[in-house]
């Protein structure tokens, strides 16, 4: 019965369903990774993905602006803003592993209880939209969820904010898949503000590491002055 | 009852059997080759075998029946899981009697004998072997069963044969959750196989051995039977593998033309299959012990996911 009705969505939809499902497993995977740099590939990949199914909704669809998001999304999320991070942590010279606050288990545990959630949110949401790619909303609120939790039981100030860029991923994604994105406008000013959060980031990564001689955030909280 | 079914039935038997050795010296040869060492003849398992046949077997006095029964239940549970598994056809006389379900329980009696002949000599290795083995088992069984629940749900049914059939023959479709119980099902059968990240096959060091630490104590045909029964072990999820991501070329009738085809394929898929499988051990190194529940969580987190995206993305609103 299933795949009978499966079979009444065409390639392009199956191939979108496929990069939704490949955004929830990178996202899982970050969720699990103890290393910065393996953190910031994993990343990059979740950038390939997005661009790959932009790139594809953007082509059966039609739609032109799409095409620039997509364009956005390679030269962005997978050249500059890897680069980037990879040159903030040999700035930083920390190839730490991450600390969790959770140990790795627990937090895995939770993303599922997060998924089953955004799933049942997510169910009615899509019978609204009509887009071809409605099912994957679930999955990209799912992701968001997930980045969410990253963000929470990390205690780096890096992973944070790798977790912070893929949540901004996640959200791309649902925007792709609920209305074929965004207006240009939108979309060109949450790329640069993505960009320019990163670069002052980066200048808070020094700053904290300076006063704090490590990039543990919970020293932060200590500080009376702030 | 079909006599081409019967003979497919038993043509698959004696495949199996005759292959498996044949899959983990190919294995073997592959490994050493990524490592650099000048690697050991193809065929080495076999002469092994031949070599621990005509070896009198030695057993520690206070070993009861049970050391003496187990490796014929082991190597009789295994050789059964491999004939239950449709490699070269999904007509089989044995479909009907033996579900996705029941295959996990037939690996789990072999666990279970495997384990109890390890404690019964007593040394303390043996016994230490089997509690690890207990641990990985408790931890991939619930993923393993959750595999073969992702692949039932899309397929609507338990038996091995339906699921292939559906897999094999109904029109092109991708789909993301079989991508998911896919390297749930590779990171299982790693585990399952005592292979490197969980556990080393070549290990000649007592404190990290898992598998092999539970038969230290077997000689002569008895440890060629666990040998032999443990290829098959490799032979079958390998088999699993193939059935389950990568149906295409198993005929669903039990012609001689299909079968010899199809038993062309298979070999070309295992040889492929085996490469992957050195490579993947090559480039990743033993995890601690205490790391094991973690792998293994991650694989049972990810057939999760497999159903979970199979009833969102594929079952429809």
């Amino acid at each position: 019965m299933s795949t009978a009705l499966l079979h009444t969505v065409p390639l392009s939809g199956q191939v979108i369903n496929l990069c939704a499902a490949l955004m929830l497993l990178l996202g899982f995977a970050m969720l699990a990774q103890r290393r910065v740099l393996s953190l910031i590939n994993l990343f990059m990949l979740q950038g390939v993905v997005l661009f790959a199914s932009t790139l594809i909704v953007a082509l059966t669809t039609k739609q032109s602006h799409l095409l620039y998001s997509a364009g956005l999304t390679l030269v962005l999320k997978v050249f500059a803003l890897p680069y980037i991070l990879h040159r903030l942590i040999r700035k930083l010279s920390v190839k730490w592993d991450v600390e969790t606050l959770l140990n790795i288990p627990t937090t895995m545990l939770v993303g599922i209880g997060l998924v089953v959630i955004a799933f049942n949110v997510a169910q009615p949401i899509s019978q609204l939209s009509g887009t071809i790619t409605r099912a994957t909303i679930g999955i990209a609120l799912a992701c968001v969820l997930l980045s969410f939790l990253m963000m929470i039981t990390r205690s780096k100030a890096v992973p944070q904010v790798i977790a912070f860029l893929a949540m901004e991923n996640a959200l791309f994604f649902a925007a792709t898949s609920a209305t074929y994105g965004m207006p240009m406008v939108v979309e060109l000013g949450i790329a640069l503000d993505v960009m320019v959060g990163m670069v002052i980031l980066g200048v808070f990564f020094f700053h904290i590491r300076q006063q704090f001689d490590s990039l543990d955030i919970r020293h932060m909280e200590r500080s009376k002055d702030a | 009852m079909n006599v081409y079914a019967l003979f497919a039935q038993l043509l698959e038997l004696v495949i199996a059997l005759l292959l498996a050795p044949l899959l983990t010296g190919w294995v073997n040869q592959c490994r050493a080759w990524l490592q650099n060492r000048s690697a050991p003849p193809l065929l080495q398992t076999y002469y092994t075998l031949s070599k621990l046949f005509h070896k009198d077997v030695l057993i520690a006095h206070n070993a009861s029946s049970l050391f003496r029964a187990a490796p014929y239940i082991i190597f009789a549970c295994m050789a059964l899981a491999s004939a239950i598994v449709p490699t070269l056809s999904t007509e089989l006389i044995f479909a009907p009697a033996a579900d996705a379900i029941a295959l996990v329980g037939l690996f789990a009696l072999a666990r279970v004998f495997i384990a109890l002949a390890g404690m019964d000599v007593g040394t303390s290795f043996g016994s230490m072997g089997s509690r690890r083995e207990m641990l990985v088992g408790f931890l991939a069984e619930p993923a393993l069963l959750m595999v073969f629940f992702t692949a039932s749900l899309i397929s609507q049914s338990t038996s091995l044969s339906t699921i292939v059939d559906t897999l094999a023959h109904s029109e092109f479709a991708i789909y993301p959750s079989l991508a998911f119980a896919g390297v749930a099902f590779t990171m299982v059968s790693l585990a399952e196989n005592a292979r490197v990240p969980i556990d080393n096959p070549t290990t000649h060091l007592e404190l990290t051995m898992i598998h092999e630490a539970m038969i230290l104590e077997y000689s002569g045909r008895h440890l060629a039977l666990i040998e032999w029964a443990s290829s098959l072990k490799l032979f079958a999820y390998s088999c699993l593998g193939l059935a389950l991501f990568f149906p295409f070329g198993i005929p669903a009738t039990a012609e001689p033309a299909a079968l010899s085809f199809a038993l062309v394929i298979l070999v070309v898929k295992l040889a492929m299959g085996g490469a992957a499988l050195a490579l993947i051990e090559t480039l990743n190194a033993k995890l601690r012990i205490f790391r094991a529940p973690e792998f293994l969580g991650t694989a049972f987190l990810l057939a999760v996911l497999a159903m979970l995206v199979h009833l969102l993305l594929e079952a429809g609103p």
